[in-house]
Parts: structure tokens; sequence; C-alpha cells
């Protein structure tokens, strides 16, 4: 008799450990009639769990040193070439072709890589020193904005996720993410990468489930800090915007359909969720000919 | 034996008599229309406000109140010109007239520090020194920067938004125009601005400057009203761009109006700043940071240092100084050189912090103000500081936008840095120690936008302004306040 | 009569208690663009009619004429204290100048042009500019002034000392010539020209206060910067603390390089605002100068006048 395959639980990813979700439901998304899985049916409160996590590993990741942070981000890469297999395998079944599926996972690792290069970088660009007509030094650098919502991509399911998950977390945010409702294999099997790859626990956390049942909670919540939306429904996008109005939510908007192009490496995904701190000091003037003394 | 108790006197006999700026050069017309497409427009309902003298309450000037209908025709005028003249003109020319304005500014400086004075209640020590000069930089900034915006932006062409919808609160009129209104020109956009009900009167002059200045017409509109005016701009279609500057209240209604409408928005909202003095602090110095932090126009300032921590070994030292330093302050009429703290900018406003004061001795704070003394007539609050508070108590917790202190106490670093990134706001800090290392600890840990290490209450066209959190997003100023008008 | 060992305890502990006093650098730190902020303030302040006259005035009364120069002779000085005495005699109800100062060997000379004036006569010592020589020495000119008749000594601090940091040399010395003062008041010159920083200036004051100065005051005269506005702000703020303290008022005494009524006024405000009624007085506050006498006059008589004033029309001395 042939062996008896042992199928894989899907579970989701939030502080760094992989409950089910809380509310014990799941749902089946098929792909050409063929279901990809019992995947979990995230619940308001899994999402509660999951930002009381971002929020408790801000601190310590968005204090980490940039150069850390480049490692960590690389070392996701390492992991994701390690498991390549596996990602081309979902992808597969997910409805792509091999090669599609080989360009996707190639495409992500890569793209990983170039944020991973920004994160002792970006600074340096969006930083400044300003002239200020007085006797100070004023000069102003980005800090990350918080704890983040992401909307995953419905399309492209792992180099979509990696295109939103990857800017927001190079500068030091932590974030939230609700992965593809139609195919959101590779999202949890990337968490297993991110749990192995030196992400601190609550840096990333991955939920799965649908848009319509989450929304309001992760546009809503007043401990967010921000929301990365991708898609084109309008509706989805106002209510965002609406429900974000609360705590002054920052809103970003994005349209990944076309994901492979360059335009999407960019390090202003990056500077979409950073704040600009400008700091004064004064300089003490005495020495020059008796000047302020 | 009974302690001698220690005590400065401050009743010298040797007080300050009074010096009261002449009000004789300035020019005030008795009415104001509505300044549109280069000319001046009576409203189409007809009404019009009066602006008054918060010191004394008399009548300066009868305002043109816009409807719906003149903010059309002015998004209109601003539509149009954008259209016909100012994205066509070559930046550097955009570029020489807003250094127009700018020296206009510096050639008219006393007539706008005496109007900002009069009509908004601040001591003409601030609108001569802070506001006015500060305007006229900011226009000379940023008409640098309009025929310089590809290397702020490199390989994204930058490209101006269309017509701006800007609205500016009471605290800083003059100076916030500029803020508005500098940057949206340098980088290409027309402009429709509105200023605050109560002190409208120097938007106005500047738009006298505007045309003398030879802007082509409807390049900048100024409509003045309340509320609804200001509705009016923010929910018209064919706005681009809100760039609003006032309450986290109105900040979030503004918000919620523009929501899928793609319209780009900058808000400077409220603050509750901690203003933190560690022990090791220059202390002397560092009462006159809460000073100017506190006390700088009547506390009518989002980013004031509101909310006082004192570590608890200087506690009683610092105090003292502060209630010391206190005693010098003058309060009176705005128009005196010697006026330190001037009117309230409102009976309104004044209500607002009275029901703070109330609040705070009913929630068991003590309260202390200097013994200066105020003039009958106006609206006048006197510097306040309140101890025996909490993170709890609403004066702590709450914007009040007067020269109101709450004082609490520290002990280490983690508590100071908690209790100070403890509020929705995240506008500005202050830190006071002259340990290098523990100043940047400091200013990392505290979420603002603004963090002054051992000064308070600075600005400069170069440095960028915003805040973090429910204290609004975008930046005015510097190299960055030039991004929230352009699109890539 | 103390047991042994609680005597030996009690001056461990007094001991302890000087060692805590001479602590000299942990003297609170000042920033200078803070101060400078503050001096803004005051400089933004507008003295007019009434207020400037009674400004001027109380500066008038607060002046130490001076003549400290090499060439000074006997016919010099008497002339200096004629000045004194008949400041503008054309103007009556006007106050007098606070003292005239002098080098130790003119005291005599001044003491007698000046008696029955009520002007104090005071005198420079320890070495008077520089400070260089031997605390004998020292003492000894300190002695000459006040058998001389001096009500009044400005000694100036070793300030060579003061940079090695040898705070207890320092101290020790103003002490010993305060106790050689007798009766007379010490004025204690910080030389802050050649102290750097405002942090150095602030611990200067404090030895000096704590060494028992009767009054503080920036400068010789004969080193540049002499007294300006911050720095003199930032000894008030020592003088207040050291008040808050012990409830023992210290003088201050801004020399040199103060030749305009407009700055004086500025000084007085500086004070008002800094200490208060107390130390509006010649007591506690004095200006040593040789030119500003004469503008303060021309200034008064503006005021009183209203006719802008020539120097022709005022005495030289």
């Amino acid at each position: 008799m042939a062996r008896v395959e042992v199928l894989k639980t899907y579970k989701i990813y939030i502080g760094g450990k992989f409950p089910r979700t809380e509310s014990g439901r799941f749902y089946s998304p098929k792909i050409g009639g063929k279901s990809l899985g019992n995947i979990c049916l995230s619940s308001r409160k899994d999402f509660k769990n999951a930002v009381v996590a971002a929020r408790s590993a801000f601190g310590s990741w968005s204090n980490a040193t940039a150069y850390n942070r480049t490692q960590v981000l690389y070392r996701i890469a390492e992991m994701l070439e390690g498991r390549k297999a596996q990602f081309i395998e979902e992808i597969i079944l997910q409805g792509s072709s091999k090669s599609e599926a080989n360009k996707e996972v190639e495409a992500s690792i890569d793209r990983i890589i170039y944020y991973a290069g920004w994160c002792d970088k970006y600074g340096q660009l969006f930083s400044s020193v300003n002239p200020v007509a007085s006797s100070h030094f004023n000069f102003t650098v980005p800090e990350p904005t918080g704890v983040v919502s992401i909307f995953a991509p419905e399309e492209n399911s792992l180099v979509g996720l990696v295109s939103t998950i990857i800017p927001v977390i190079a500068s030091g945010n932590t974030c939230v993410v609700l992965a593809s409702e139609k195919m959101p294999l590779c999202a949890i099997t990337f968490a297993e990468v991110i749990n192995s790859s030196d992400v601190p626990s609550g840096v990333v956390n991955i939920l799965t489930g649908k848009r319509s049942e989450l929304l309001e909670n992760m546009a809503s919540h007043m401990d967010v800090n921000a929301f990365l939306y991708t898609g084109k429904n309008k509706k989805e996008m106002l209510s965002v915007e609406k429900l974000a109005v609360d705590n002054l939510k920052r809103v970003r908007l994005k349209n990944l359909t076309n994901v492979y192009s360059p335009d999407h490496e960019t390090p202003y995904y990056i500077e979409d969720f950073l704040e600009m701190k400008t700091t004064w000091h004064p300089i003490e003037k005495i020495g020059a000919e008796g000047s302020g003394y | 034996m009974a302690k001698k108790t220690i005590k400065i006197n401050f009743d010298t006999g040797w007080d300050l008599a009074p010096a009261v700026e002449s009000t004789s050069h300035i020019q005030l017309n008795e009415q104001y229309d509505l300044f549109i497409g280069g000319k001046w427009i009576k409203p189409s309902s007809g009404k019009y406000f009066a602006t008054i003298n918060p010191a004394d309450e008399t009548k300066l000037a009868m305002i043109a109140e816009a409807n719906s209908k003149d903010v059309d025709k002015a998004v209109k005028a601003a539509r149009k010109a954008y259209n016909t003249v100012w994205s066509k003109i070559p930046a550097k020319e955009r570029g020489k007239y807003i250094y127009r304005i700018a020296r206009l500014i510096q050639e008219k400086a006393r007539e706008f520090a005496v109007i900002e004075s009069l009509d908004g209640g601040k001591p003409i020590r601030e609108s001569r020194d802070v506001d006015i000069p500060l305007a006229a930089a900011h226009f000379f900034y940023y008409a640098g920067w309009a025929d310089k915006l590809d290397y702020a932006f490199p390989n994204r062409k930058p490209q101006s938004l269309g017509v701006a919808g800007q609205i500016t609160p009471w605290n800083f009129p003059l100076l916030m125009a500029a803020w508005k209104i500098a940057p949206a020109l340098a980088t290409g956009n027309t402009v429709v601005l509105k200023p605050a009900e109560t002190t409208s009167l120097t938007a106005l002059k500047l738009a006298e400057v505007i045309q003398e200045a030879g802007l082509p017409d409807g390049v900048v509109n100024i409509v003045t009203g309340a509320g609804e005016t200001g509705a009016a701009i923010v929910n018209h279609n064919d706005v681009n761009k809100i760039a609003f500057t006032g309450s986290t209240g109105v900040g979030k209604i503004i918000q919620n109006a523009i929501a899928g409408t793609h319209k780009k928005a900058t808000l400077e909202l409220g603050g509750k700043a901690a203003n933190i003095i560690f022990e090791d602090a220059t202390l002397d110095q560092a009462v006159e940071g809460i000073i100017n932090g506190i006390y700088f126009n009547q506390g009518h300032v989002c980013c004031a240092g509101s909310r006082l921590f004192v570590q608890e070994s200087v506690y009683d030292v610092v105090l003292r100084k502060l209630k010391d330093r206190m005693e010098s302050l003058v309060v009176g009429n705005p128009l005196d050189k010697n006026t330190d703290i001037g009117a309230i900018n409102s009976k309104e406003q004044l209500q607002v912090i009275n029901k703070y004061l109330k609040i705070g001795e009913k929630e068991g704070a003590k309260m202390y103000q200097s013994n200066c003394s105020i003039p009958k007539k106006g609206y006048w609050c006197k510097p306040t500081l309140f101890t025996n508070v909490s993170q709890s108590n609403r004066i702590v917790q709450e914007e009040i936008f007067g020269p109101v202190l709450a004082i609490q106490t520290f002990r280490t670093v983690a508590e100071v840095v908690e209790k100070a990134n403890n509020t929705p706001y995240g506008l500005s800090a202050g830190v006071w120690t002259d340990k290098g290392s523990k100043l940047f600890n400091m200013t990392s840990q505290l979420r603002a936008g603004i963090i002054w290490g051992n000064t308070f209450n600075k600005f400069d066209p170069t440095s960028p302004f915003g805040g973090y959190k429910e204290s609004g997003f975008g930046r005015e100023g510097g190299l960055h306040g030039l991004k929230p008008y352009l699109k890539f | 009569m103390l047991p042994f060992y609680l005597y030996l305890t009690s001056v461990r502990i007094f001991m302890i208690k000087v060692k805590q006093k001479l602590d000299f650098s942990a003297s609170p730190k000042v920033d200078q663009v803070g101060i400078g902020d503050r001096i803004d303030r005051i400089i933004a302040r507008s003295i007019k009619n009434k207020t400037k006259i009674q400004g001027l005035k109380m500066a008038l009364n607060m002046v130490d004429l001076t003549t400290l120069e090499g060439a000074d002779t006997d016919k010099k000085v008497i002339q200096l204290c004629n000045k004194a005495i008949h400041l503008h005699d054309g103007h009556p109800n006007l106050p007098t100048v606070a003292a005239v100062c002098v080098y130790p060997n003119f005291v005599k000379m001044a003491k007698a042009c000046l008696l029955g004036s009520g002007i104090n006569v005071a005198s420079v010592a320890t070495a008077f500019p520089s400070g260089q020589s031997s605390l004998k020495i020292k003492l000894l000119d300190t002695k000459i002034a006040v058998d001389a008749g001096a009500e009044e000594v400005d000694m100036v601090i070793s300030r060579g000392k003061f940079h090695e940091g040898n705070y207890t040399f320092v101290f020790d010395e103003i002490a010993a010539i305060k106790e050689a003062c007798g009766s007379s008041r010490l004025k204690v010159i910080l030389e802050t020209g050649e102290l750097g920083t405002f942090d150095k200036v602030r611990r200067a004051s404090d030895i000096a206060i704590e060494a028992g100065a009767d009054f503080i005051k920036t400068s010789t005269g004969k080193i540049s910067p002499a007294a300006t506005l911050p720095v003199t702000l930032v000894m008030l703020e020592a003088i207040k603390d050291h008040y808050y303290k012990t409830g023992i008022q210290v003088g201050m005494k801004p020399a040199g390089g103060i030749s305009n009524a407009k700055l004086a006024l500025q000084y007085l405000m500086l004070v008002k605002e800094t200490l208060g009624r107390d130390w509006l007085t010649n007591k506690w506050f004095r200006f040593g100068a040789s030119s500003l006498a004469n503008d303060l006059l021309m200034q008064i008589m503006k005021q009183e006048t209203g006719i802008y004033q020539s120097k022709d029309y005022f005495s030289k001395d």
C-alpha cells in the first residue's frame, strides 16, 4: 500500500507563535475546483492579539540598529532561497504555471535583498541638517510610524506579500498582515520563513481570513498607527479611510497589480511609513573674539 | 526659632512706564471684501462680520463672510490661474514673485506687526520679533526652492498638484498663512486660503501685498469666514490638496470629509507637549525654557510645553525659580513693547481656558498665578501653573491652548519617557539635561515630530514642523515641506 | 568640656562640611544660548519716561567712579574726586556717585578730598590687576588700603590657580583677604574675560561668595571682554541661589565697558527681574566705570529738558 501523506494544518502567525484561530473557524478556498485546505478564518480577537504582539515588538525592533535590520532582512531572503521548492509547489497549487511560480519566488527573494540593502541607507536619504538662522544645531531624521495594518494583495500571493511587508518592517515598523483571501498558502509558509530567520517575535504577524470580516477592526484599532491597503475596491478604500480617522492613521493605498515592475522597488515605499523628527539643540558660541560671552 | 522665609521682593517700586507702539502708520479699511481672482469681491450673501480687538473689545473692521458660492468662485479663479498662467510660467519667474512677497512683507513689517497684535492680542514684541520676520523668512526660503525642485527630488519629476485649499488658525495668523502659501506657490500650485475668523486682517493685508507684488490674478485667493467657509473649501470637488492647521477635532472632520476623494492632506493639529527637566539640567535656562514653552503667545501654541515634568530632586528649586521668573512677566496691552503676555484671542477661548482652570481646581490640583495686574476690559488670563497633578487629570490630558502649565514630577528616565508618550498627541517635546548621551536617548525615545533639546519653541523656515500620532501628518518647513504639495 | 574623642568627631564633621562646601566642581551648569535668550528679553524692555529718569538717577548713584591707570597721579585723583562731589552743579537734586575707586597709594588723598561728601573710597588690592603675587604681598596690599581708610576693597582672584582646578587655594585666599579687610567691604573680581566659559564664571562666583565676598565683580577693566549682560546674569543667579540658601545678600558689580546710559539701564532691568527690590540700591549693586557718569548725566538732562545734550556742557572730571 502506498504511503499515506501527512497533510499540513494551516495556522496563523501571532507573536512568533503559530496558533489556530481562537474562533475555531475555517474556510476552504478553491482554485480550479480544488480545495487548498482548511484555512483559519481569523477573528477580530486574533487581530487584537496580533496588535498586542506587534506593539510590544515595536520598541525593540525600532531601536535595533539599522545594520542589524539589514542582516535580519537578508536572512529572510536566505531562508526563502532555501525553501524555494516548497513555495514553487504552493504557487503551482494556487494555479500558476511552473515557470510563473519560479519567477515569482525568485522575484520575491530578490525584492527582499533589495530592501535589506535599504535599511541602513534610507535614513541618509530622507534626513537633513537644517541651516536654521539661530545658534542651534537642527536636524531631521526619519523614525518608523509604529504598528501597521496591511491588506496584502489578492494576486501574487508571495511577491505581493513580500512587497508589502518588507518595506514596512525595513525601517522598524511592526505589522499585522491579512494574507490573500483566495491564495493564502504562501503567506502561511512565509510566516515559517520569518519565524526561522532572526525576525523578533511580533514584528510580523500574519492572519488568514476575509477582508470583509477584518477590515473594520484593522482600520479602526486605536493602537494601530497606519494602514497599507492594496487593491482597487473603492468601497473598501473608502471604509478604510473613514475608519482610520479616529486616531489619524496614515493610510496608504497601493495598487500592486503590476507587481514585477521595478517601480515597486523603491525607498519611497519605506518612506510611506516614516515620521520625520526634527531636533533642535543650542550651539555654544564662545571663542571667536569674545562673541557671546 | 522660627526660620525667616527668604523671598525675593519683585515689587521694586521701579515700574515700567507704558511704551505703546504707535498705530498711526497702519492702514485699515472699515470693511474687507473677498480677494478672488486678483480683485476684491463682495460676498454673494452680502454678509459681513466684525473682527474685534481682544484687548479692549473694540471693532477693528468688518470682514466678508464667504459662502460656498464664493468659495466656488475662488476655486474657479485658482483653477483658471493654474491652467492658464501659474503652471506655465518658468519656475524661476515663479520664484521671483515669491521673493517679491517676502520683500514687501519686510518693508511693511511694522504695519503687519501692529495689525497682528491689534487683531489677535499677541504682544507686539512677539509679532514684531517673531511672527512677521519669520513669515517673511518663510517666503524668502521657499522662493528659492521654486526652480530647484528637481534637486530636492532627484529622478522623480516632481509635479504640482493644482489647487490647494488652505485653512489657517488664529494663533499665528500671518505666519501660518506664510507656512501655507509659500511652499504651495513654490511648488507651482495655486491657492485658496481661509484665515481664522477672529484674525483675518493680516491675511487680507497679505492679499494687498500679493496684489502689489503683481502676482497673476487668481494665483492666491483669500476668502474669509468661519467653519462653514472652511467646509466649503474642504468639500469642493476641484480642490486637489487640503492643508489645515487647527484643532485635532476639526482635523478629523476634514480627514473624514476627504476620505475616498484622493485629495492630498497636510494636517497640523493639537498637542500636549512634555517639557522634561532633569536634575543635571542648566536649571536657570530650563526655567526660561519653561516660560517660553508655555507663556509664549498666551499659550496659544499647538506645540506649547504644557506638561512640565521635573525630576523630584530639583522639583522645589525649579518651582521656586519658575515662580520668581513669572513675577517679572507683564500681562497687558498687546501694543505695549514691555508686554510679555497679551490678550486671550477671543471671548470663546477665554471661556475655554477658564473652564479648564475650574476643572483643574475641582480635580484637586493646586493653582498658582503670578501677582501681576490685568486690565479691566478685554480678555485676559494670568500666567498660571498647576501642581499636585498627574497624568489622569484632564488639565494634563487635554489641550487648553492658554497660559496654563501642569507640573508633574518623575524619578527615572524610563518613568518620564513613558509618561511623556502617554498621550494621543505627538507634536513636540522638550528635554533639559547637560548630559549629551542622556539627551540623545531622550530625543529618540520621545514620540513627537519636534524635539527641543535644552531649548523650546524655536522655529525656522528651514526646519520641518509637524506631528506624530493625532497631532497630524505631513511636514511644513524645510525640504520636507515641499513634498506635500507635489506628486511624482 | 567635651571629651577628647567627641571633640575629634566634631572637628571631623566640621571638616567634612567644609569639604562639601568646597566641592565647587558641582556648581550649577550654564547654557550660553539660553542665557542669550534671557538677555534678549531684557534688551527688548522699553524703558521710557519716569521709568527712565528714575533708572538713570538710580544708576548714577551706583557708579564707582574709577581711575586705575599706571599714569595716575595725585592731581589726577584729586580731579576725579572733585568730579565725584560736583557731578553737575548746574542741576540740583542729583544723587552722588557711590564711590571713587583708585589704587591703594591714592586712598589717603582720595579720602581727604571726599571727606564729608558721603562718597566712599574703594581701593583695588591684591596685586591688581593680574593677582600674580604671594599671599603675603596681597595681604599687605590690602592692609595698606584699609589702613589708609578705604571703605571698600576690590580684590582679584588667582585665575591661574582657578584654571589649575585649585579651588581651595582660591577660596582660602579670598577668605584671608576678607579677614584682612576688617570692616571694609570686599568686592571680589573674577576677571570673567579670563575664565572662558559661563560654567567657570558660575563656579568662580560660588567660590567667592562662599569665601565671604560682600560683592562679586566681573572685571578689572584691563581684559576684554569685560562686563557683559550675560556674564552679569550668571553671577546674579549665583547670588540669588546663595541668598535662598542662606538669607545672606551679596552685591554685584559689573565693571568695564559700560559706558552709556542705555546699557546701564539694561543692567538695572536685569537686576530688577532677577533679584528684585533689595538689590536696586548702591549698597548691593555698583557699576565700575569712568565715562558712564557723564552719559547718565546727559541723559538725565535730556529727559528733564527734552533737549539732546552735548558733551561740551558736562565737565570731564
